[in-house]
Formats: C-alpha cells, structure tokens, sequence
C-alpha cells in the first residue's frame, strides 16, 4: 500500500473511530470529546506553523480569540445567524493572522516568539478595553435559540459532538492533504534548512506568511467553534495560557505529524482532569515526556514503527 | 534573444566594516563555458560567488543575468531564473531522506507532477549515483555523498548557470575523479562557474579562469595562460 493511500486511511480510521466513541463512551466522555475535538483544530493550526514549518509563535490566543470574538460579536451584538458568524470569525483571524504575519515576520527565533507575545497581549487588552461590548473577563453567553446551523441545535451534546466531529475531520484531511502538496514539503524545507531551501529559489517569506496565515485562520475556526458549541466568549481565552497550550499539545502529541495535534489534545485534557487538576503530577508526567518521548507520543511512534506518518 | 554573455559584472564590491571583500570586480562569462574561479583562502571568491546568486548583498556594483540586471533580486528570483548554487560549507536537508532532497529542487520546477517529479529525480540520482542511498536521510550520508547531493540538488533544477562553491573539498581521489567526469558530461547542458582549490581539476576541466586575490581579479585566461603567467605564480601557484 502507498504512503498516500495509508494516510487516508489513517485519517478515516480515526473519523469513523470518534463517530463510534460517541455511541460507546459515557455521556461525561463524549462531551469532554467533543471539546478535545474543537481544541485539537486549535493544536492543528499551531502545528502547521510550529511543527510543520518551524515558526514558534506564542500569540496563537490572538487567532483563537478573533475566532471567537468575530463570530461571538457578529452574533451577540450584529444579531447574524450561525452560518455567517462562523464567516464573520474565520476573516477576523484571517485578518488578523495576515497584519500579524506580515509585521511579525520580519523578525525571528526568539524576536518572533516575543512579537507574537506581545500582538496576542494587545489583542487580550483590547478585548478587555471594549469591555462595554466583549463584558472582558466575565464574557457574554450565545443564546440557546441563536446556536443553531441549518435548523439543527447546536447546543443539543449529540450534535455538538457532530458538528465538532465534522469540522475535525475537515480540518484533519486538509492538513494530511496540504502537507504533501509542493507547498507542504517547502514548508518542512524551511523548517529543516531556511537558508538551502532560500538557495533552491523558494519564496521563503512568502511561504511563511501563508503559513501563518492558514495557522491563524484555522485557530480562528476553533475559535468560532468553541463559542458556537459551547456558547460563550471569555476574555481568558484570547489570554496567555491560551496561546501556551497549543504548544505543550503539540509538543506532547508530536510535533510535524497530523494526529499528534489531537492526541498531544486528548492526553493534556485528561492527564489534568484524572489528576484533579493537580498541576503537580501534569508537570512531572510533561518532564517525564520531554525526557523519554522528546519528539512526542507521534514522534516517538514515527521513529520506532511507522516511518511513514505525515 | 539570449546574450552571449550568460553573466556580467561591473564594480562588483562588497565592503565589510571597511575591508573590500570584493573590489570593483568586472566579470563576463560567456554561455556554455566552465569557467574555474581559483585564489588564495579570503581572497573574496565565496563572497563574489554570492553576490551574484543574491545570497549576499552588493555594496557596489551591478549584475547581468542572461542580459537583464538581477542586482535588486531577491536570491529566490535569480534562482528561479536559472541560477543553481551549491554551498562551501555542505548545506542538505539532513533530516529528510536524499530522495526527499532532490525532490524539493525539483518540485520548484515541476510543481504537481508527482510522476514527472520522480522521473526526473530518479534520473538525476542514477546520473550522480546515489540511487543506492535514495532512502537515507540525508544526514546518515557519508561526508562525500553529501557533496555529491549537493550538486545532484543544483542538476536537478537544470540551471542555465551553474556555481560550485569547492565541490571537490574534502573528497577521496575516486570521489574526485567521478566529479570531474561529471562536469566535463555537463559541458554543452549548462555553464558551470566553479570555484575550485585542487589545480588538476581546474586544469583539466575549465576552459578558462579567472584568478581573484585580495577582492581583485588578478589574471584571467585559458589554463595554459595562467600557468605562464608570473603575477599568478607569485601569488598563488607559489612559483610552482
Ligand atoms: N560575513 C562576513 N563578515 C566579515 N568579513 C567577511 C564575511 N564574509 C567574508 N569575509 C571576509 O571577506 C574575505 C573574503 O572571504 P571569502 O569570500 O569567503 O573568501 P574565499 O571564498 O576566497 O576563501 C575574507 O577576508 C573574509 O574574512
Ligand atoms: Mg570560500
């Protein structure tokens, strides 16, 4: 079997996997699921930029927020349905994530990581600037009638779970697609060697800003997801910690490779809810892995069994 | 129509913190020659070299490609016009595989042809003999393979001018010998500008040369010219 045909099947089997883990899991589960789902295309976004072109940001809670805030006002304070607030959040990051990719890019290593810092920390003041309008840190509710899309509840948990599995699966294919496309590989190019990939007549800039750019916009549709599915917009969200998680998911899950995102996702969320949210033994089991598993559960996994993972 | 001259320079200069690297060089290289750039270590070949792939800015001076100025392109453009370069220092993509290597020279070209993409890797790679090794990654190569990917990576993008920043460095004899086999197989496909610091391959493959030190040129001809020639003697060849 081709590499190809086996990433997609890869990426099937895991579809068709969570559309049976609703059905078999408890109903506490599935909708801890349905939330590791959103935030897994958050992991996904950074991972293009992070993992796959070896950009680290610390600013995607600035994508993420203009997701959220650009469907959450569009349709807390513009009245809009469902379908164009998801539109309304998607060009907010993808605004945002092209003024910030062109003025942060200009700098890197560690000057981009402090430049996409201080962006997302401007972006989380703003937020609480407006607060007449965005309620800051307490954050404003969607209304139960307003979360729905083509007739279908929203905040109903089995088509929660759906829709969330839906645009998972979406963002999941595109990725595993993207990353084999000529425009993929360059980025894996820039990742490993800027300058050869420079000398071999590729448009580094360009690529990176495209990068960041389906990075941000694809955070913002987490975004927009979490607060179309879960009905709220919090200021915390467009905060620090927010722009620090998609890096340890990533980190955890395994950097450069397609599912990691998720399972780096489903591993943080549990390994902080079975120890009660006990940061103590979330730090220990990290180190542990940074220690034995420096490339990530994926990475590891790649390296010993299935050199063939995207 | 195409210039008789694939490459010109006029005052080409590059000053670092008040050294001339480089010092109001005027170059010509006619198309299809193999031309041998050879001088003393620091005598500003590397540098000249890059200021006309565009990996380093010029202080002064411009640069003719094909009969249009390149000197404000971005090195991405004038290697998109057909300019391949291949580093001093071996610069790969050591964690990809070699096959992956070539790809990515390739692909610029060829795009989504994946079919065409792999023809035309696969040529290149039986052409330099690494078709054994296509499966490693690039940094498990030995240190020759290395330099041979190099150069398999600036044949695969089919360059209308070609540099080589001392290929041969560090090489055993037979790895030398296979390169100069494969130079003197590209004369008619390319011009090749190679900067070379072992005289029996400059001698035996170049047309002409050209002889830099301290940032001037100081000699150009045919090998047998520069070898009669006293200034290069007492410069470079040590009265040899
Ligand atoms: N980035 C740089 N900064 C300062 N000096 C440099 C730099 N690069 C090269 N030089 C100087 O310019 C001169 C020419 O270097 P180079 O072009 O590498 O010579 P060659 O390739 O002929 O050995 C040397 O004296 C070197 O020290
Ligand atoms: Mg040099």
């Amino acid at each position: 079997m081709s590499d190809i045909s086996r990433i997609h099947l890869l990426h099937a089997a895991m579809v068709v996997a969570l559309v049976i883990c609703w059905f078999v899991l408890p109903v506490y589960h599935a909708g801890n699921l349905a939330r590791i789902m959103v935030f897994a295309i958050y992991a996904m976004g950074y991972n293009l930029l992070f993992g796959y072109t070896g950009l680290l940001s610390l600013g995607h809670a600035l994508f993420f927020g203009a997701g959220m805030y650009g469907l959450g006002l569009a349709m807390h304070l513009g009245g809009v349905f469902a379908g164009p607030g998801i539109l309304a959040g998607l060009i907010t990051a993808l605004v945002v994530s092209g003024v910030v990719g062109f003025l942060a890019l200009r700098t890197s290593g560690v000057a981009f990581m402090i430049v996409t810092l201080m962006f997302a920390q401007a972006g989380y003041l703003t937020v609480l600037l407006f607060g007449t309008y965005t309620r800051g840190d307490e954050g404003f509710v969607l209304p139960q009638a307003t979360r729905a899309l083509m007739g279908i509840d929203l905040s109903d948990a089995q088509n929660r779970y759906f829709a969330a599995l839906i645009l998972f699966g979406i963002v999941l294919f595109f990725i595993g697609w993207l990353v084999r496309t000529p425009f993929g590989r360059c980025l894996v190019a820039i990742r490993e060697n800027e300058e050869r990939a420079r000398m071999l007549g590729y448009d580094i800039t360009r690529h990176k800003l495209i990068a960041v750019i389906l990075s941000g916009t694809i955070s913002g549709l987490s975004g927009a997801a979490y607060c179309l599915l879960f009905g709220s917009a919090q200021a915390a969200f467009a905060a620090v910690p927010y722009s620090i998680f998609p890096l340890l998911y990533v980190l955890l899950g395994g950097m450069g490779t397609t599912i990691g995102p998720f399972v780096g996702t489903l591993f943080m969320f549990y390994l902080i809810d079975w120890s009660g949210g006990n940061m103590m033994v979330a730090g220990v089991v990290l180190v542990a892995l940074a220690l034995f598993a420096p490339t990530g559960i994926l990475g590891e996994i790649r390296r010993r069994f299935t050199p063939w993972l995207p | 129509m195409a210039a008789v001259n694939i490459l010109e320079t006029k005052g080409l200069t590059k000053t670092y913190g008040g050294l001339n690297a480089n010092y109001n060089i005027d170059f010509t290289l006619p198309r299809g020659e193999i031309h041998a750039l050879i001088g003393p270590n620091g005598a500003g070949k590397s540098t000249f070299v890059g200021m006309l792939s565009g990996r380093i800015p010029a202080t002064r001076g411009k640069v003719w490609f094909d009969g249009a100025e390149v000197t404000r392109l971005p090195a991405h453009k004038r290697i998109s016009l057909g300019i391949a370069y291949t580093f001093q220092i071996t610069s790969v993509f050591g964690k990809l595989p070699v096959r992956e290597n070539v790809a990515l020279a390739v692909r610029r070209i060829l795009g989504r042809d994946r079919e065409a993409v792999r023809a035309k890797v696969d040529g290149v790679m039986e052409r330099v003999g690494l078709t054994e090794q296509a499966d490693q990654l690039a940094g498990d190569l030995s240190y020759g393979h290395q330099r041979v990917l190099e150069i398999a990576m600036g044949l695969a993008q089919n360059p209308e001018l070609f540099i080589l920043d001392e290929p041969t460095q560090g090489l055993a004899l037979p790895e030398v010998e296979a390169f100069m086999q494969l130079v003197k197989d590209l004369r008619g496909e390319t011009t090749i500008l190679l900067i070379e610091h072992n005289m029996n391959v400059v001698m035996e493959v170049s047309d002409s040369l050209t002889v830099l030190n301290n940032g001037e040129v100081l000699a150009r001809g045919t090998p047998e010219e520069i070898r009669a020639n006293a200034d290069v003697q007492a410069a470079y060849l040590g009265g040899a």
